[in-house]
């Protein structure tokens, strides 16, 4: 364990010899941004209105470019990242939401775009210290005292406490100026850590029965039609959620020949499966029931039980009609299952 | 590094066929000719013209034909339109083969099958069809019924009253929803002549069409005494990515483009009710 000085961070980062993400003020928002001088370092922020999972699954990125000519056709690879990066002062949520997307990226057949991102980081952990009210993430096995990381920090009085678990993150954190630590003061923070989180209003919700047996009756529930009422379509949840990865792929003219490119796109928008003759979730009703039944019902029975929900706490914040994960669950788990 | 599945091939068009009004089969090869990849009958390939779109279609041509693939596409939106206006030598991607395929060589194999469609819905059957009919050998009796709004609806007609229609051991049953003059053949929607047909409930059934014919197939099936385990449809869904990723074609936690697009109706049944 070594430790240093609260108002060395920013020298840290700075120091770092590669791109490092880090939660910043950008446009009266906290989002994780590409470091640069004149920044505001935001540690303290719980909560970042945005997480860093476009560092792995940019909004946009060019997949192909493709040149005409004739009845000819000529492709052209994107380059795959290949720039080292640390994303740093991650907290629990978001690297759990990490985990997520690695199941559905790196499953078979690997996107290839997002395995090159995912090898070249190195993750800088920081353990939660005070929850925001809407945090609910150790429903969902994320444990805010004890990130998975290169390397995790924990803030005790003013200082950060911080142990490399990988070599990664040893060799990262060889170049830190810092002290050697004792190992308590991090064991009584991760105590109080604890009790934070378990005095939140969302700490102890009923998951039971949202599991791949109930999925046809957790499906058929009328509290759907109830729940959906107010969803506008917006995409506001998708857009802020850790691990939504829903994504379209569009083209667009150059001048010189088309390039195809992948975006986020959203289950909750109504031509999301809009075909020629028609569409499978025609009213917002089914969009609405396909996120959170993709959350916390077909995405955990395909992984092994793993949700596809971090407790983050962002759609809860985000929602313009304060609907949310959170009221779903409530609503469902109520019900005898 | 593994190869990305996004990143498409390309394939030439070597031959245009008009079929119908609506309807018109391409033939394609690699540029260097030959087959872009081999398949399983029933899968299916994501077709694109830069700047126009990709979507996923059935591969029309049985795998035992080792010369080319086809593709047998209604225009009926913005890419199938640009792809009818397509000339021989028009290169277009290609990616796949994705999905499943109908279990050609193990639940279907050594059983009497019939092969219910319509419309364009014959377009992935006839991949099994000739399949079937190469590998003759392999299976028992084939009962074929097709039907389409008009006798000029008909897909790949030439081919059914030049082959299948000629061979022992397959019987043929066109029917068109209205009366028109130049047809003699039998009138009537295709659920109603299924019933009419009278067949036993033995053997396997694959269906394919527009899902109110589905609809009322599988109910005229299941008075013949067919259990919903002997009857096998395809799916189709909005798709980009084809490899379960993108989030679009889920039927609760089954992928079309992976876990589909053929699946039997009992297993369909154990599926929220959202295709």
């Amino acid at each position: 364990m070594r430790r240093f000085a609260m108002d060395q961070a920013e020298a840290i980062v700075k120091s770092i010899p590669c791109a490092v993400y880090a939660p910043v003020e950008k446009d009266a928002l906290v989002t994780y941004e590409r470091f640069e001088d004149g920044m505001t370092l935001r540690l303290d922020v719980t909560s970042p209105d945005k997480s860093p999972k476009d560092v792995l699954f940019p909004q946009w990125e060019n997949l192909m470019h493709f040149r005409m000519e004739g009845k000819t056709i000529e492709i052209t690879e994107q380059q795959r990242c290949d720039e080292d990066y640390v994303i740093f002062g991650m907290r629990a949520c978001d690297i759990k939401a990490f985990e997520v997307l690695d199941k559905v990226f790196l499953a078979e057949p690997v996107d290839t775009y997002y395995a090159a991102r995912r090898q070249h980081g190195t993750i800088v952990a920081l353990a939660c210290g005070e929850p925001v009210e809407s945090c609910f993430c150790k429903n969902f096995g994320v444990d805010p005292a004890n990130p998975k990381a290169d390397v995790v920090m924990w803030l005790v009085g003013d200082e950060y406490y911080c142990q490399a678990y990988t070599g990664k993150g040893e060799a990262l954190m060889a170049a830190w100026e810092t002290q050697e630590a004792d190992e308590m003061p991090v064991d009584w923070a991760k105590g109080e850590i604890e009790k934070k989180y378990d005095a939140l209003p969302f700490a102890k919700l009923n998951l039971n029965g949202f599991d791949g047996e109930h999925l046809q009756e957790l499906f058929d529930s009328p509290k759907w039609k109830k729940l959906s009422l107010a969803c506008l379509g917006c995409g506001s949840c998708t857009f802020s959620c850790p691990t939504c990865q829903c994504y379209d792929i569009r083209d667009y003219d150059t001048g010189h020949g088309v390039q195809r490119y992948r975006c986020w796109d959203s289950c909750m928008y109504s031509d999301f499966t809009m075909m020629a003759g028609g569409q499978s979730r025609p009213t917002q009703l089914e969009r609405y029931r396909q996120r959170f039944m993709h959350k916390l019902v077909y995405f955990p029975a395909n992984n092994g039980g793993m949700y596809s929900c971090v407790g983050c706490g962002r759609c809860v914040r985000k929602c313009p009609q304060n609907l949310n994960i959170v009221k779903v669950i409530k609503a469902l788990g109520e019900d005898e299952k | 590094m593994n190869k990305e599945a996004l990143i498409p091939m390309l394939g030439v068009v070597t031959d245009v066929r008009v079929d119908t009004p609506d309807v018109k089969t391409f033939r394609v090869n690699a540029l260097e000719g030959g087959k872009c990849f081999e398949h399983l009958p029933g899968q299916c390939a994501m077709l694109s013209i830069p700047g126009v779109g990709e979507a996923m279609f059935s591969i029309t041509s049985s795998p035992t034909n080792k010369e080319f693939m086809e593709f047998s596409i209604k225009k009926c939106g913005c890419l199938t339109n640009w792809l009818h206006q397509m000339d021989v030598g028009q290169q277009i991607t290609i990616r796949g083969p994705y999905g499943n395929g109908f279990p050609v060589e193990t639940e279907l194999k050594g059983q009497d099958l019939i092969f219910i469609a319509g419309g364009i819905g014959l377009a992935p059957l006839r991949s099994v069809i000739n399949y079937v009919r190469d590998n003759r050998a392999n299976y028992g009796k084939i009962d074929i019924v097709y039907g389409s709004r008009s006798k000029d609806d008909l897909v790949d007609y030439p081919e059914i009253v030049d082959h299948w229609c000629q061979e022992a051991g397959i019987n043929v049953h066109l029917t068109i929803d209205r009366e028109q003059e130049g047809w003699d053949g039998h009138v009537g929607f295709v659920p109603n002549y299924v019933t009419e047909l009278g067949f036993n409930p033995e053997g396997k059934v694959l269906v394919c069409g527009p899902p109110i014919m589905i609809k009322f197939v599988l109910q005229a099936l299941d008075k013949l005494g067919f259990d919903r385990k002997q009857v096998f449809t395809t799916m189709e869904l909005r798709m980009k990515c084809g490899v379960g990723k993108c989030g679009r074609c889920n039927i609760g936690n089954k992928y079309v483009c992976k876990d589909g697009p053929v699946f039997r109706f009992d297993q369909l049944g154990e599926l929220p009710d959202e295709y």
